[in-house]
Protein backbone atom coordinates (compact mmCIF):
# COMPACT_ATOMS: atom_id res chain seq x y z
CA UNK A 1 0.00 0.00 0.00
CA UNK A 2 1.63 3.27 -1.12
CA UNK A 3 0.68 6.64 0.31
CA UNK A 4 1.08 10.13 -1.25
CA UNK A 5 4.46 11.77 -0.81
CA UNK A 6 5.53 15.42 -0.67
CA UNK A 7 8.85 16.17 -2.38
CA UNK A 8 10.27 19.54 -1.31
CA UNK A 9 11.70 21.85 -3.98
CA UNK A 10 15.43 21.45 -4.44
CA UNK A 11 16.05 25.19 -4.38
CA UNK A 12 16.16 25.89 -0.67
CA UNK A 13 15.72 29.68 -0.96
CA UNK A 14 12.06 29.36 -1.95
CA UNK A 15 11.44 27.56 1.31
CA UNK A 16 13.12 30.30 3.29
CA UNK A 17 10.89 33.25 4.13
CA UNK A 18 11.67 36.88 3.27
CA UNK A 19 14.94 36.01 1.53
CA UNK A 20 13.75 37.32 -1.81
CA UNK A 21 11.89 40.49 -0.83
CA UNK A 22 14.38 42.83 -2.50
CA UNK A 23 13.65 41.32 -5.90
CA UNK A 24 9.91 41.32 -5.45
CA UNK A 25 9.62 45.05 -4.74
CA UNK A 26 11.51 47.43 -7.02
CA UNK A 27 11.18 51.21 -7.25
CA UNK A 28 10.09 52.67 -10.58
CA UNK A 29 12.49 54.96 -12.49
CA UNK A 30 12.26 58.69 -11.72
CA UNK A 31 11.16 59.66 -15.27
CA UNK A 32 8.36 57.11 -15.05
CA UNK A 33 7.37 58.52 -11.65
CA UNK A 34 7.25 62.10 -12.98
CA UNK A 35 5.25 61.15 -16.07
CA UNK A 36 2.90 59.28 -13.78
CA UNK A 37 1.75 62.61 -12.29
CA UNK A 38 -1.10 63.87 -14.43
CA UNK A 39 -0.45 67.51 -13.39
CA UNK A 40 3.00 67.32 -15.00
CA UNK A 41 1.62 65.91 -18.23
CA UNK A 42 -1.09 68.60 -18.35
CA UNK A 43 1.43 71.41 -17.71
CA UNK A 44 3.51 70.21 -20.65
CA UNK A 45 0.38 70.26 -22.82
CA UNK A 46 -0.44 73.84 -21.78
CA UNK A 47 3.10 75.01 -22.57
CA UNK A 48 2.86 73.50 -26.05
CA UNK A 49 -0.46 75.28 -26.67
CA UNK A 50 1.01 78.58 -25.43
CA UNK A 51 3.89 78.31 -27.88
CA UNK A 52 1.48 77.64 -30.77
CA UNK A 53 -0.57 80.73 -29.74
CA UNK A 54 2.48 82.99 -29.63
CA UNK A 55 3.84 81.80 -32.99
CA UNK A 56 0.48 82.03 -34.78
CA UNK A 57 -0.37 85.51 -33.39
CA UNK A 58 3.06 86.89 -34.31
CA UNK A 59 2.57 85.51 -37.82
CA UNK A 60 -0.95 87.07 -38.04
CA UNK A 61 0.30 90.41 -36.65
CA UNK A 62 -3.16 91.88 -35.97
CA UNK A 63 -3.51 92.85 -32.27
CA UNK A 64 -7.13 94.00 -32.80
CA UNK A 65 -8.25 90.51 -33.78
CA UNK A 66 -5.78 88.20 -32.10
CA UNK A 67 -3.07 89.62 -29.81
CA UNK A 68 0.06 87.63 -29.04
CA UNK A 69 0.47 85.71 -25.83
CA UNK A 70 3.22 88.08 -24.69
CA UNK A 71 0.93 91.13 -25.18
CA UNK A 72 -1.83 89.36 -23.29
CA UNK A 73 0.51 88.43 -20.46
CA UNK A 74 1.90 91.98 -20.25
CA UNK A 75 -1.62 93.41 -20.03
CA UNK A 76 -2.53 90.75 -17.49
CA UNK A 77 0.49 91.73 -15.40
CA UNK A 78 -0.27 95.47 -15.68
CA UNK A 79 -3.91 95.05 -14.71
CA UNK A 80 -2.89 92.91 -11.79
CA UNK A 81 -0.35 95.44 -10.58
CA UNK A 82 -2.71 98.43 -10.89
CA UNK A 83 -5.29 96.52 -8.84
CA UNK A 84 -8.09 96.37 -11.42
CA UNK A 85 -8.07 92.62 -11.94
CA UNK A 86 -7.72 91.58 -8.29
CA UNK A 87 -10.73 93.70 -7.31
CA UNK A 88 -12.76 92.32 -10.25
CA UNK A 89 -11.79 88.75 -9.32
CA UNK A 90 -12.73 89.41 -5.72
CA UNK A 91 -16.15 90.76 -6.72
CA UNK A 92 -16.80 87.74 -8.89
CA UNK A 93 -15.58 85.23 -6.32
CA UNK A 94 -17.65 86.79 -3.53
CA UNK A 95 -20.85 86.37 -5.51
CA UNK A 96 -19.78 82.94 -6.69
CA UNK A 97 -18.99 81.58 -3.26
CA UNK A 98 -22.21 82.97 -1.78
CA UNK A 99 -24.28 81.34 -4.51
CA UNK A 100 -22.32 78.09 -4.48
CA UNK A 101 -22.51 77.61 -0.73
CA UNK A 102 -26.21 78.53 -0.61
CA UNK A 103 -26.97 76.15 -3.49
CA UNK A 104 -25.03 73.31 -1.86
CA UNK A 105 -26.72 73.79 1.50
CA UNK A 106 -30.15 73.79 -0.14
CA UNK A 107 -29.19 70.66 -2.08
CA UNK A 108 -28.11 68.98 1.15
CA UNK A 109 -31.42 69.80 2.85
CA UNK A 110 -33.44 68.58 -0.13
CA UNK A 111 -31.55 65.28 -0.44
CA UNK A 112 -31.68 64.55 3.29
CA UNK A 113 -35.45 65.08 3.16
CA UNK A 114 -35.62 62.96 0.03
CA UNK A 115 -33.72 60.03 1.53
CA UNK A 116 -35.83 59.99 4.69
CA UNK A 117 -39.34 60.55 3.34
CA UNK A 118 -41.19 59.40 0.26
CA UNK A 119 -42.80 62.80 -0.35
CA UNK A 120 -39.31 64.29 -0.20
CA UNK A 121 -38.13 61.84 -2.85
CA UNK A 122 -41.07 62.67 -5.11
CA UNK A 123 -40.50 66.39 -4.62
CA UNK A 124 -36.78 66.19 -5.39
CA UNK A 125 -37.30 63.99 -8.44
CA UNK A 126 -40.02 66.22 -9.86
CA UNK A 127 -38.08 69.42 -9.23
CA UNK A 128 -34.80 68.12 -10.69
CA UNK A 129 -36.65 66.73 -13.71
CA UNK A 130 -38.22 70.16 -14.28
CA UNK A 131 -35.38 72.53 -13.49
CA UNK A 132 -32.22 70.61 -14.38
CA UNK A 133 -32.73 71.05 -18.15
CA UNK A 134 -33.43 74.78 -17.69
CA UNK A 135 -30.23 76.82 -18.20
CA UNK A 136 -29.75 79.03 -15.18
CA UNK A 137 -28.95 82.08 -17.28
CA UNK A 138 -32.47 82.00 -18.74
CA UNK A 139 -33.80 82.90 -15.30
CA UNK A 140 -31.74 86.10 -15.24
CA UNK A 141 -34.41 88.39 -16.76
CA UNK A 142 -36.92 87.13 -14.21
CA UNK A 143 -34.40 87.47 -11.39
CA UNK A 144 -33.74 91.06 -12.42
CA UNK A 145 -37.45 91.85 -12.02
CA UNK A 146 -37.70 90.05 -8.69
CA UNK A 147 -34.46 91.14 -7.06
CA UNK A 148 -33.41 94.15 -9.10
CA UNK A 149 -29.99 94.83 -10.54
CA UNK A 150 -27.38 93.59 -8.13
CA UNK A 151 -25.67 90.74 -6.41
CA UNK A 152 -28.88 89.12 -5.15
CA UNK A 153 -30.08 88.46 -8.70
CA UNK A 154 -26.76 86.83 -9.50
CA UNK A 155 -26.89 84.73 -6.34
CA UNK A 156 -30.40 83.57 -7.23
CA UNK A 157 -29.28 82.45 -10.67
CA UNK A 158 -26.20 80.78 -9.19
CA UNK A 159 -28.26 78.85 -6.65
CA UNK A 160 -30.39 77.59 -9.48
CA UNK A 161 -27.34 76.46 -11.43
CA UNK A 162 -25.74 74.65 -8.46
CA UNK A 163 -28.75 73.24 -6.61
CA UNK A 164 -30.12 70.73 -9.13
CA UNK A 165 -26.78 69.36 -10.27
CA UNK A 166 -25.59 68.75 -6.72
CA UNK A 167 -28.96 67.42 -5.50
CA UNK A 168 -29.34 65.08 -8.46
CA UNK A 169 -25.88 63.56 -8.05
CA UNK A 170 -26.06 63.34 -4.26
CA UNK A 171 -29.44 61.65 -4.39
CA UNK A 172 -28.25 59.19 -7.03
CA UNK A 173 -25.17 58.52 -4.88
CA UNK A 174 -27.30 57.86 -1.78
CA UNK A 175 -29.50 55.44 -3.73
CA UNK A 176 -26.40 53.68 -5.03
CA UNK A 177 -25.00 52.90 -1.57
CA UNK A 178 -24.83 49.11 -1.32
CA UNK A 179 -27.38 47.19 0.72
CA UNK A 180 -24.58 45.70 2.78
CA UNK A 181 -23.30 49.10 3.90
CA UNK A 182 -26.84 50.22 4.74
CA UNK A 183 -27.31 47.09 6.83
CA UNK A 184 -23.96 47.71 8.55
CA UNK A 185 -25.17 51.21 9.44
CA UNK A 186 -28.40 49.78 10.83
CA UNK A 187 -26.42 47.19 12.75
CA UNK A 188 -24.56 50.00 14.56
CA UNK A 189 -27.91 51.47 15.57
CA UNK A 190 -27.42 54.57 13.42
CA UNK A 191 -30.63 56.30 12.35
CA UNK A 192 -31.77 59.61 10.87
CA UNK A 193 -29.20 62.33 10.48
CA UNK A 194 -26.28 60.44 12.04
CA UNK A 195 -26.93 57.55 9.63
CA UNK A 196 -26.88 59.99 6.70
CA UNK A 197 -23.75 61.80 7.87
CA UNK A 198 -21.73 58.78 9.00
CA UNK A 199 -22.68 56.16 6.41
CA UNK A 200 -24.47 57.62 3.39
CA UNK A 201 -22.41 60.77 2.82
CA UNK A 202 -18.97 59.10 2.86
CA UNK A 203 -20.26 56.04 0.99
CA UNK A 204 -21.78 58.27 -1.71
CA UNK A 205 -18.87 60.70 -1.72
CA UNK A 206 -17.69 59.94 -5.28
CA UNK A 207 -21.13 60.96 -6.61
CA UNK A 208 -21.34 63.95 -4.29
CA UNK A 209 -17.96 65.18 -5.46
CA UNK A 210 -19.01 64.76 -9.09
CA UNK A 211 -22.11 66.80 -8.30
CA UNK A 212 -20.03 69.52 -6.63
CA UNK A 213 -17.71 69.65 -9.65
CA UNK A 214 -20.57 69.91 -12.14
CA UNK A 215 -22.24 72.50 -9.91
CA UNK A 216 -19.03 74.50 -9.81
CA UNK A 217 -18.66 74.37 -13.59
CA UNK A 218 -22.27 75.48 -14.12
CA UNK A 219 -21.94 78.27 -11.56
CA UNK A 220 -18.69 79.63 -12.99
CA UNK A 221 -20.02 79.74 -16.57
CA UNK A 222 -23.36 81.15 -15.51
CA UNK A 223 -21.78 83.90 -13.45
CA UNK A 224 -19.39 85.09 -16.15
CA UNK A 225 -22.25 85.07 -18.66
CA UNK A 226 -24.54 86.96 -16.30
CA UNK A 227 -21.90 89.59 -15.60
CA UNK A 228 -21.49 90.18 -19.33
CA UNK A 229 -25.13 91.23 -19.35
CA UNK A 230 -25.19 93.73 -16.52
CA UNK A 231 -21.90 94.04 -14.72
CA UNK A 232 -21.96 97.76 -14.15
CA UNK A 233 -24.86 97.72 -11.75
CA UNK A 234 -23.49 94.92 -9.63
CA UNK A 235 -21.35 97.21 -7.53
CA UNK A 236 -18.28 97.82 -9.62
CA UNK A 237 -18.62 94.72 -11.80
CA UNK A 238 -16.75 91.47 -11.90
CA UNK A 239 -14.61 89.60 -14.41
CA UNK A 240 -17.36 89.26 -17.00
CA UNK A 241 -17.92 92.98 -16.94
CA UNK A 242 -14.17 93.56 -17.23
CA UNK A 243 -14.19 91.59 -20.50
CA UNK A 244 -17.25 93.38 -21.82
CA UNK A 245 -15.93 96.83 -20.87
CA UNK A 246 -12.57 96.30 -22.60
CA UNK A 247 -14.21 94.98 -25.73
CA UNK A 248 -16.11 98.28 -25.91
CA UNK A 249 -12.81 100.13 -25.51
CA UNK A 250 -11.30 97.87 -28.23
CA UNK A 251 -8.56 96.93 -25.76
CA UNK A 252 -8.39 93.39 -27.13
CA UNK A 253 -5.27 92.28 -25.17
CA UNK A 254 -7.21 93.16 -22.01
CA UNK A 255 -10.18 91.11 -23.26
CA UNK A 256 -7.79 88.19 -23.71
CA UNK A 257 -6.27 88.86 -20.30
CA UNK A 258 -9.77 88.70 -18.81
CA UNK A 259 -10.54 85.44 -20.62
CA UNK A 260 -7.21 84.03 -19.51
CA UNK A 261 -8.02 84.94 -15.91
CA UNK A 262 -11.36 83.14 -16.20
CA UNK A 263 -9.55 80.07 -17.53
CA UNK A 264 -6.82 80.21 -14.88
CA UNK A 265 -9.28 80.46 -12.02
CA UNK A 266 -11.26 77.58 -13.53
CA UNK A 267 -8.09 75.51 -13.82
CA UNK A 268 -6.98 76.29 -10.28
CA UNK A 269 -10.31 75.21 -8.82
CA UNK A 270 -10.57 72.12 -11.02
CA UNK A 271 -6.96 70.97 -10.76
CA UNK A 272 -5.94 72.15 -7.32
CA UNK A 273 -9.04 72.36 -5.16
CA UNK A 274 -11.10 69.44 -6.45
CA UNK A 275 -8.18 67.17 -7.22
CA UNK A 276 -6.72 67.76 -3.77
CA UNK A 277 -10.05 66.83 -2.22
CA UNK A 278 -10.23 63.80 -4.48
CA UNK A 279 -6.73 62.65 -3.62
CA UNK A 280 -7.37 62.89 0.10
CA UNK A 281 -10.73 61.17 -0.04
CA UNK A 282 -11.94 58.84 -2.74
CA UNK A 283 -8.51 58.02 -4.16
CA UNK A 284 -7.14 57.22 -0.72
CA UNK A 285 -10.21 55.10 0.01
CA UNK A 286 -9.99 53.24 -3.30
CA UNK A 287 -13.47 54.43 -4.28
CA UNK A 288 -12.55 56.07 -7.58
CA UNK A 289 -13.77 53.77 -10.32
CA UNK B 1 -7.17 22.75 33.52
CA UNK B 2 -9.17 23.06 30.33
CA UNK B 3 -12.25 21.97 32.22
CA UNK B 4 -11.70 24.72 34.75
CA UNK B 5 -11.42 27.39 32.07
CA UNK B 6 -14.55 26.16 30.36
CA UNK B 7 -16.52 26.30 33.53
CA UNK B 8 -15.18 29.69 34.33
CA UNK B 9 -16.49 31.11 31.10
CA UNK B 10 -19.63 29.08 30.72
CA UNK B 11 -20.90 27.21 33.77
CA UNK B 12 -23.30 25.10 31.72
CA UNK B 13 -20.71 23.87 29.24
CA UNK B 14 -19.58 20.82 31.15
CA UNK B 15 -22.94 19.97 32.66
CA UNK B 16 -25.40 18.66 30.08
CA UNK B 17 -28.12 17.95 32.64
CA UNK B 18 -28.41 21.62 33.60
CA UNK B 19 -29.25 22.48 30.02
CA UNK B 20 -32.85 21.25 30.15
CA UNK B 21 -33.50 23.36 33.20
CA UNK B 22 -32.16 26.52 31.55
CA UNK B 23 -33.96 25.84 28.27
CA UNK B 24 -36.58 28.40 29.20
CA UNK B 25 -33.90 31.10 29.26
CA UNK B 26 -32.06 30.34 26.06
CA UNK B 27 -29.96 33.16 24.71
CA UNK B 28 -31.99 33.27 21.52
CA UNK B 29 -35.38 31.70 20.89
CA UNK B 30 -37.01 31.65 17.49
CA UNK B 31 -40.58 30.49 17.89
CA UNK B 32 -42.76 29.38 14.95
CA UNK B 33 -41.44 32.14 12.75
CA UNK B 34 -42.92 32.67 9.30
CA UNK B 35 -41.15 35.16 7.07
CA UNK B 36 -42.43 36.66 3.84
CA UNK B 37 -40.93 39.25 1.57
CA UNK B 38 -42.13 41.03 -1.53
CA UNK B 39 -40.51 41.17 -4.92
CA UNK B 40 -42.03 43.61 -7.43
CA UNK B 41 -44.72 41.10 -8.43
CA UNK B 42 -44.56 38.21 -5.97
CA UNK B 43 -45.06 37.63 -2.28
CA UNK B 44 -42.55 34.99 -1.31
CA UNK B 45 -42.75 32.85 1.79
CA UNK B 46 -39.15 32.35 2.83
CA UNK B 47 -39.65 30.30 5.98
CA UNK B 48 -42.65 28.73 7.61
CA UNK B 49 -43.09 27.81 11.28
CA UNK B 50 -39.39 27.65 12.01
CA UNK B 51 -38.46 27.21 15.66
CA UNK B 52 -35.08 26.80 17.27
CA UNK B 53 -33.12 28.08 20.20
CA UNK B 54 -29.49 29.00 20.60
CA UNK B 55 -27.59 28.61 23.86
CA UNK B 56 -24.60 30.58 25.04
CA UNK B 57 -21.34 29.57 23.32
CA UNK B 58 -23.17 27.62 20.64
CA UNK B 59 -21.74 27.46 17.17
CA UNK B 60 -25.13 27.14 15.56
CA UNK B 61 -25.27 26.53 11.81
CA UNK B 62 -28.27 27.10 9.56
CA UNK B 63 -27.78 24.72 6.65
CA UNK B 64 -29.87 24.14 3.59
CA UNK B 65 -29.98 24.43 -0.18
CA UNK B 66 -30.61 27.82 -1.76
CA UNK B 67 -34.17 28.93 -1.33
CA UNK B 68 -34.54 27.52 2.16
CA UNK B 69 -34.67 30.99 3.66
CA UNK B 70 -31.58 30.63 5.85
CA UNK B 71 -30.23 34.10 5.03
CA UNK B 72 -33.69 35.60 5.43
CA UNK B 73 -33.95 33.91 8.80
CA UNK B 74 -30.62 35.39 9.83
CA UNK B 75 -31.78 38.85 8.70
CA UNK B 76 -34.88 38.44 10.85
CA UNK B 77 -32.71 37.57 13.86
CA UNK B 78 -30.62 40.63 12.96
CA UNK B 79 -33.80 42.71 13.14
CA UNK B 80 -33.82 43.73 9.48
CA UNK B 81 -37.23 42.21 8.84
CA UNK B 82 -40.19 41.42 11.06
CA UNK B 83 -41.80 37.96 11.05
CA UNK B 84 -45.34 37.70 9.70
CA UNK B 85 -46.12 35.36 12.59
CA UNK B 86 -44.13 33.90 15.45
CA UNK B 87 -41.60 35.64 17.60
CA UNK B 88 -37.88 36.09 18.05
CA UNK B 89 -36.49 36.78 21.53
CA UNK B 90 -32.94 37.51 22.58
CA UNK B 91 -32.22 37.38 26.31
CA UNK B 92 -35.99 37.46 26.80
CA UNK B 93 -36.37 40.72 24.86
CA UNK B 94 -38.26 40.68 21.55
CA UNK B 95 -36.17 41.56 18.50
CA UNK B 96 -37.63 44.66 16.87
CA UNK B 97 -34.85 46.43 15.02
CA UNK B 98 -31.17 45.99 14.18
CA UNK B 99 -28.83 46.53 17.07
CA UNK B 100 -25.26 46.13 18.18
CA UNK B 101 -26.11 43.21 20.48
CA UNK B 102 -26.33 41.14 17.29
CA UNK B 103 -23.33 42.00 15.15
CA UNK B 104 -23.53 40.84 11.55
CA UNK B 105 -20.70 39.54 9.39
CA UNK B 106 -21.75 39.53 5.76
CA UNK B 107 -20.61 37.57 2.76
CA UNK B 108 -19.88 40.68 0.71
CA UNK B 109 -16.41 42.19 0.84
CA UNK B 110 -17.86 45.72 0.75
CA UNK B 111 -19.15 45.43 4.31
CA UNK B 112 -16.14 47.39 5.60
CA UNK B 113 -16.40 51.17 5.43
CA UNK B 114 -13.92 52.03 2.67
CA UNK B 115 -13.21 55.49 4.11
CA UNK B 116 -11.86 54.09 7.35
CA UNK B 117 -8.68 52.18 8.05
CA UNK B 118 -8.80 48.70 9.54
CA UNK B 119 -8.36 50.14 13.03
CA UNK B 120 -11.02 52.82 12.50
CA UNK B 121 -13.40 50.23 11.07
CA UNK B 122 -13.12 48.12 14.20
CA UNK B 123 -13.27 51.17 16.48
CA UNK B 124 -16.23 52.85 14.80
CA UNK B 125 -19.05 50.68 16.20
CA UNK B 126 -17.35 50.65 19.61
CA UNK B 127 -17.58 54.43 19.65
CA UNK B 128 -21.00 55.02 18.07
CA UNK B 129 -22.88 52.00 19.43
CA UNK B 130 -21.03 51.07 22.63
CA UNK B 131 -20.20 54.72 23.47
CA UNK B 132 -16.72 53.74 24.58
CA UNK B 133 -14.19 56.53 25.04
CA UNK B 134 -11.75 56.76 22.13
CA UNK B 135 -8.73 55.42 23.95
CA UNK B 136 -10.56 52.41 25.32
CA UNK B 137 -12.10 51.68 21.93
CA UNK B 138 -8.67 51.84 20.32
CA UNK B 139 -7.16 49.45 22.85
CA UNK B 140 -9.95 46.95 22.42
CA UNK B 141 -9.92 47.25 18.62
CA UNK B 142 -6.17 46.59 18.57
CA UNK B 143 -6.60 43.56 20.78
CA UNK B 144 -9.08 41.98 18.38
CA UNK B 145 -7.08 42.96 15.30
CA UNK B 146 -4.19 41.07 16.90
CA UNK B 147 -6.48 38.10 17.47
CA UNK B 148 -7.28 37.85 13.76
CA UNK B 149 -3.56 38.28 12.94
CA UNK B 150 -3.90 41.58 11.10
CA UNK B 151 -1.56 43.65 13.26
CA UNK B 152 0.50 44.57 10.21
CA UNK B 153 -2.54 45.91 8.34
CA UNK B 154 -3.89 48.05 11.22
CA UNK B 155 -3.54 51.35 9.34
CA UNK B 156 -4.37 50.08 5.86
CA UNK B 157 -7.50 51.01 3.99
CA UNK B 158 -9.85 48.13 3.10
CA UNK B 159 -9.30 48.39 -0.66
CA UNK B 160 -5.66 47.36 -0.18
CA UNK B 161 -6.62 44.12 1.58
CA UNK B 162 -7.35 40.70 0.11
CA UNK B 163 -10.79 39.14 0.43
CA UNK B 164 -9.73 36.91 3.30
CA UNK B 165 -8.21 39.84 5.18
CA UNK B 166 -11.40 41.89 4.72
CA UNK B 167 -13.46 39.06 6.18
CA UNK B 168 -11.02 38.86 9.11
CA UNK B 169 -11.51 42.58 9.77
CA UNK B 170 -15.27 42.07 9.67
CA UNK B 171 -14.95 39.22 12.17
CA UNK B 172 -12.68 41.31 14.41
CA UNK B 173 -15.17 44.18 14.21
CA UNK B 174 -18.01 41.88 15.19
CA UNK B 175 -16.13 40.22 18.02
CA UNK B 176 -14.69 43.43 19.45
CA UNK B 177 -18.23 44.54 20.16
CA UNK B 178 -18.62 41.44 22.33
CA UNK B 179 -22.19 41.01 21.12
CA UNK B 180 -24.66 38.53 22.56
CA UNK B 181 -24.57 36.73 19.24
CA UNK B 182 -22.38 37.03 16.19
CA UNK B 183 -24.46 36.52 13.05
CA UNK B 184 -22.44 35.28 10.10
CA UNK B 185 -24.12 35.18 6.70
CA UNK B 186 -22.02 32.85 4.52
CA UNK B 187 -18.91 34.82 5.52
CA UNK B 188 -16.48 32.57 3.65
CA UNK B 189 -18.58 31.83 0.57
CA UNK B 190 -16.83 34.39 -1.64
CA UNK B 191 -13.32 33.22 -0.70
CA UNK B 192 -11.15 30.78 -2.61
CA UNK B 193 -11.08 27.22 -1.29
CA UNK B 194 -7.66 27.42 0.39
CA UNK B 195 -8.41 30.69 2.17
CA UNK B 196 -11.79 29.35 3.22
CA UNK B 197 -10.24 26.35 4.99
CA UNK B 198 -7.74 28.59 6.72
CA UNK B 199 -10.51 30.96 7.84
CA UNK B 200 -12.57 28.08 9.22
CA UNK B 201 -9.59 26.94 11.30
CA UNK B 202 -8.99 30.48 12.53
CA UNK B 203 -12.64 30.91 13.44
CA UNK B 204 -12.51 27.74 15.54
CA UNK B 205 -9.29 28.97 17.16
CA UNK B 206 -10.98 32.27 18.05
CA UNK B 207 -13.93 30.39 19.47
CA UNK B 208 -11.59 28.33 21.65
CA UNK B 209 -10.17 31.62 22.96
CA UNK B 210 -13.34 33.52 23.76
CA UNK B 211 -16.28 31.09 23.47
CA UNK B 212 -18.51 33.59 21.70
CA UNK B 213 -21.97 32.59 20.48
CA UNK B 214 -22.37 32.48 16.73
CA UNK B 215 -25.07 31.70 14.19
CA UNK B 216 -23.46 30.72 10.94
CA UNK B 217 -25.32 30.43 7.65
CA UNK B 218 -23.82 28.21 4.96
CA UNK B 219 -24.81 25.98 2.09
CA UNK B 220 -21.71 23.80 2.40
CA UNK B 221 -22.28 20.63 4.39
CA UNK B 222 -18.55 20.16 4.98
CA UNK B 223 -18.21 23.71 6.30
CA UNK B 224 -21.21 23.22 8.58
CA UNK B 225 -19.71 20.06 10.07
CA UNK B 226 -16.34 21.70 10.51
CA UNK B 227 -17.39 24.86 12.30
CA UNK B 228 -20.50 23.91 14.26
CA UNK B 229 -21.61 22.07 17.33
CA UNK B 230 -25.27 22.15 16.26
CA UNK B 231 -26.75 22.20 12.78
CA UNK B 232 -30.30 23.11 11.85
CA UNK B 233 -31.24 21.54 8.50
CA UNK B 234 -33.81 23.45 6.48
CA UNK B 235 -35.77 22.26 3.47
CA UNK B 236 -36.47 24.67 0.62
CA UNK B 237 -39.63 26.34 -0.79
CA UNK B 238 -40.59 27.35 1.82
CA UNK B 239 -37.93 26.90 4.49
CA UNK B 240 -39.03 24.42 7.12
CA UNK B 241 -37.00 22.70 9.79
CA UNK B 242 -36.06 19.25 8.56
CA UNK B 243 -33.77 18.06 11.31
CA UNK B 244 -31.36 19.23 13.94
CA UNK B 245 -27.91 17.67 14.30
CA UNK B 246 -26.40 17.93 17.75
CA UNK B 247 -22.94 17.17 19.14
CA UNK B 248 -21.48 17.81 15.70
CA UNK B 249 -18.05 18.44 17.23
CA UNK B 250 -17.76 14.72 17.95
CA UNK B 251 -17.46 14.01 14.21
CA UNK B 252 -13.77 13.54 13.47
CA UNK B 253 -11.94 13.90 10.21
CA UNK B 254 -9.51 11.09 11.11
CA UNK B 255 -11.83 8.13 11.69
CA UNK B 256 -14.15 9.07 8.81
CA UNK B 257 -17.10 9.95 11.04
CA UNK B 258 -17.19 13.47 9.59
CA UNK B 259 -17.43 12.04 6.08
CA UNK B 260 -20.17 9.68 7.22
CA UNK B 261 -22.11 12.53 8.80
CA UNK B 262 -21.67 14.57 5.64
CA UNK B 263 -23.14 11.69 3.62
CA UNK B 264 -26.07 11.32 6.02
CA UNK B 265 -26.88 15.02 5.89
CA UNK B 266 -26.57 15.03 2.13
CA UNK B 267 -28.98 12.12 1.83
CA UNK B 268 -31.38 13.76 4.21
CA UNK B 269 -31.39 17.00 2.23
CA UNK B 270 -31.49 15.63 -1.29
CA UNK B 271 -32.66 11.99 -1.38
CA UNK B 272 -36.32 12.75 -0.82
CA UNK B 273 -38.10 12.20 -4.13
CA UNK B 274 -39.26 15.65 -5.19
CA UNK B 275 -40.28 18.27 -2.69
CA UNK B 276 -43.88 19.17 -2.07
CA UNK B 277 -44.97 22.60 -3.08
Amino acid sequence: MTSPQIILAADVTTNRQHANVAEVEQRLGSLELILGISAVRKTVLIIVLAVIWQVYASYLDNPLLFPTLSDTLTTLYDRFVDGTLPSRIWTTLQVLITGYVAGTVLAAILTILAINTRIGTDFLETMTAMFNPLPAISLLPLALIWFGLGASSLVFVLIHSVLWAVALNTHAGFLGVSRTLRMVGGNYGLTGLSYVMRILVPAAFPSILTGLKIGWAFAWRTLIAAELVFGVSSGQGGLGWFIFENRNLLDIPAVFAGLLTVIIIGLIVENLVFQTIERHTIQKWGMKE
Amino acid sequence: MLQAIQQNIDPTAGLPDVKTASEARSLLTVDKVTLRYKTPNLLITATEDVSFSVERSDRFVLLGPSGCGKSTLLKAVGGYMAPVSGSIHINGRPVKKPGADRMMVFQEFDQLLPWKTVLENVMFPLIVARKLPRREAEARAKEYIDKVKLTRATDSYPHTLSGGMKQRVAIARGMAMQPDILLMDEPFAALDALTRRQMQDELLQLWEDTRFTVIFVTHSIAEAIKVSNRILLLSPHPGRVKAEVIDVERARQEDGSAAALERDIHNLLFSESGHRE
